[in-house]
């Protein structure tokens, strides 16, 4: 009873409703700013879809796809700067790219080349985390040193519902919590952790309220509703920067599709929930309503954002697949500073059978 | 100069540390107010103030990936894991993370951090306190790993470990902590990462130990002499990852007869790297095949059983009688 009473404290905070009418208040951005956060889910949709197509392929190997999930991340990395530090999980691309990772680095992730996890010098970006929650302490500590030094950047971490079962999000948010350290706790509830619901990885009914536990600012928010997603975020960062201390942010969504392309959903999964959120709640559905009601959107602007769409990525997968091959012998190259003796050795051992 | 024990020289290496760079912060259980367990830190949050000495919650996974990002992010962390048998907790952190980055993101990143942990039996500690994991780390990509043997060597290869790019797995024999003085300079100094030691000089024989061995090798050396003339070499491995396999070379190539020691246990020890790497590089010199003289394939075992289970001088004797004579 109680967990559910503290789950009141947690209501999910929306902006525009199902049908895409306003239901809060407007977070404080133009209408260029409003296309352009539609521009860029449009892209992501694309992007995704583009990349499970080439699995089918056979030209990308295993891809962890995020439709679905587009609102949460453009809205939330619309809230952030450049020189925050940003760790995510494999299922975050859509974000990424839209922080600056350029389209064809993020195909490469996927493509088995080694140079997906070198992120583009200007950014602070880590390399995608593949094990559960590890990328929460690593924003802890980016974050620290940046309070240490006294800079004016946060961090944030992104993860999904999966992850909070794990030691490392519980460590990373008490660590947080007790140091007062300036990061966000980023969470995609997209309901499924492969083929486990939420159901049966906690009995608390949110994910927000788990901030109570740490005595830190926690907030539930729809995350198919871009504006909601960018206003609580915008709210953390401030809050962040101010020096007030860690936010946990449960970004309520839905995986439309599998958790990767190496596993069939509709295993463990009811259809009538799949066609729900497909159907009704599809974030790219509602803010392109709420644009139109606002006389923002029209059937020509439409074509051109998807074909722009279409285009940029249609070149990502020409600039990706004509990258030279990743040089075998490279992988003696950064594992230390100043490579071994033994490595030499074996350099060479791997250059004879090339 | 100041006459130390090896944990005197160990709080002196981090104070001089952190007192050359502003960067160098420690983190960990109980180092801060307390000093650490056995005082590796005393006053070092006196002296810097809690913003450079943090006292963690119990958590060695958060301790060390709270690191990994510091250390990204600019500062130089020196994180303690209370005893090495918590490092299970961490070995995501470190393995996969730590050891990693600098691969995963094509030397975008690197990881400038150490952690500290004392380790070794002989000091009647309780159930997972003692054990040595070394092998586990040797068997880590990306990782370094080094276990002093003296009070010079402690403060020297502490200070080359915080100097170190990558990180640095610093593995202190706590039954050497206080087990005798010797001196040790108060200026800053390193000694390097990767470098044996020839420990004692001798022609018959090579001994390879490491960390809390080496004491009882060099024993063993001095009565295998006196009483049987006997002349054994000590090599102090002194850096576990990378090995200092030249050193070792070099000494059987001459001696042609070697026994490893190491306090962890046999199967799959660094014991076994050493032997690999002579009998693929010196199997022509070697006169006799090479032993171990190792704790035994179990468990740590208890307190009242742990003198049984350690190498001794009694055992390390035997092993070069047996090598000697073969």
């Amino acid at each position: 009873m109680l967990t559910k009473t503290i789950a009141d404290h947690y209501p999910l905070v929306s902006v525009l409703d199902e049908h895409g009418a306003i239901c809060g208040t407007l977070p404080d951005l133009s209408s260029e700013q409003w296309i352009g956060l539609y521009a860029w889910m449009v892209k992501a949709r694309a992007f995704d879809q583009k990349m499970i197509n080439l699995q089918r392929q056979g030209r990308v190997g295993t891809y962890a796809p995020f439709s679905g999930q587009e609102a949460a991340q453009i809205g939330s990395f619309a809230a952030l700067d450049q020189r925050d530090w940003i760790t995510t999980s494999y299922r975050e691309l859509a974000g990424l790219m839209y922080h600056g990772l350029p389209i064809e680095q993020a195909m490469l992730v996927s493509m088995g080349h080694p140079d997906a996890g070198n992120m583009p010098g200007h950014l602070n970006i880590f390399p995608i985390q593949i094990i559960i929650a590890a990328q929460l302490l690593h924003a802890v500590g980016t974050a620290w040193a940046s309070k240490l030094k006294g800079e004016g950047s946060i961090s944030v971490t992104y993860f999904g519902d999966g992850a909070t079962s794990e030691g490392d999000f519980h460590e990373a948010l008490n660590l947080a919590s007790v140091q007062q350290i300036p990061v966000i706790f980023f969470c995609q509830n997209n309901q499924w952790a492969i083929s486990l619901p939420a159901s049966k990885q906690m009995a608390t009914p949110t994910i927000a309220q788990k901030a109570t536990a740490y005595g830190i600012e926690g907030v539930r928010v729809d995350g198919n509703d871009v504006l909601a997603v960018y206003q609580v975020m915008k709210t953390a960062v401030q809050r962040a920067r101010r020096g007030e201390g860690p936010t946990l942010i449960e970004a309520v969504t839905y995986r439309l599709g599998s958790h990767s392309t190496a596993d069939d959903p509709t295993r463990y999964r009811d259809h009538a929930e799949w066609k729900e959120w497909k159907e009704n709640r599809d974030p790219l559905n509602r803010y392109r309503t709420f644009l139109q009601h606002q006389g923002l959107w029209h059937e020509e602007m439409e074509r051109d954002i998807q074909d722009q769409a279409k285009q940029e990525i249609e070149a990502a997968v020409v600039k990706a697949e004509s990258l030279p091959k990743a040089v075998p012998t490279t992988v003696f190259d950064h594992v230390f500073e100043t490579m071994p003796k033994r490595f030499v050795q074996q350099k060479e051992e791997m250059q004879r059978y090339m | 100069m100041p006459s130390m024990t090896m944990i005197q020289a160990i709080n002196q290496g981090l104070r001089t540390a952190m007192q050359q760079d502003s960067c160098v912060v420690m983190l960990g259980e109980d180092v801060g107010k307390n000093g650490g367990v056995f005082r590796a830190t005393d006053g070092l949050q006196a002296e810097f103030g809690e913003n450079r000495v943090f006292d963690t919650p119990l958590a060695e996974s958060g301790i060390v990936g709270a690191s990994v990002g510091l250390a990204v992010n600019g500062m130089k962390p020196v994180a303690e894991i209370q005893f090495l048998g918590f490092i299970y907790e961490t070995m995501d952190q470190i393995a996969s993370q730590a050891a990693r980055l600098r691969f995963r993101s094509q030397g975008r990143y690197h990881v400038p951090m150490v952690i500290r942990a004392p380790f070794g039996g002989g000091v009647r500690t309780p159930e997972l306190h003692a054990d040595s994991l070394e092998a586990l780390f040797l068997h880590t990509p990306g990782l370094k790993v080094v276990m002093p043997s003296t009070p010079y060597d402690a403060k020297g290869l502490l200070l080359a470990a915080i100097q170190d790019p990558d990180p640095v797995l610093f593995l202190e024999p706590m039954n050497l902590y206080r087990a005798w003085r010797e001196e040790v300079p108060e200026a800053y100094y390193e000694v390097p990462i990767g470098q044996a030691k020839i420990v004692h000089k001798g022609d018959d024989i090579t001994l390879v130990a490491w960390g809390p061995t080496v004491p009882m090798a060099l024993e063993a050396a001095q009565q295998m002499q006196e009483h049987h003339k006997v002349s054994c070499e000590v090599i102090d491995l002194r850096t576990i990852a990378p090995m200092d396999t030249e050193t070792v070379l070099t000494s059987v190539q001459r001696t042609g007869r070697a026994v490893i020691i190491h306090e962890a246990v046999k199967h799959g020890g660094a014991g076994a790297e050493v032997i690999s790497q002579i009998q693929e590089h010196a199997f022509l010199s070697m006169q006799a095949p090479v032993l171990r003289v190792t704790g035994y394939d179990t468990p740590y075992p208890a307190p009242s059983i742990e003198d049984f289970w350690l190498p001794s001088v009694a055992r390390i004797m035997d092993a070069v009688h047996k090598t000697v004579s073969y």
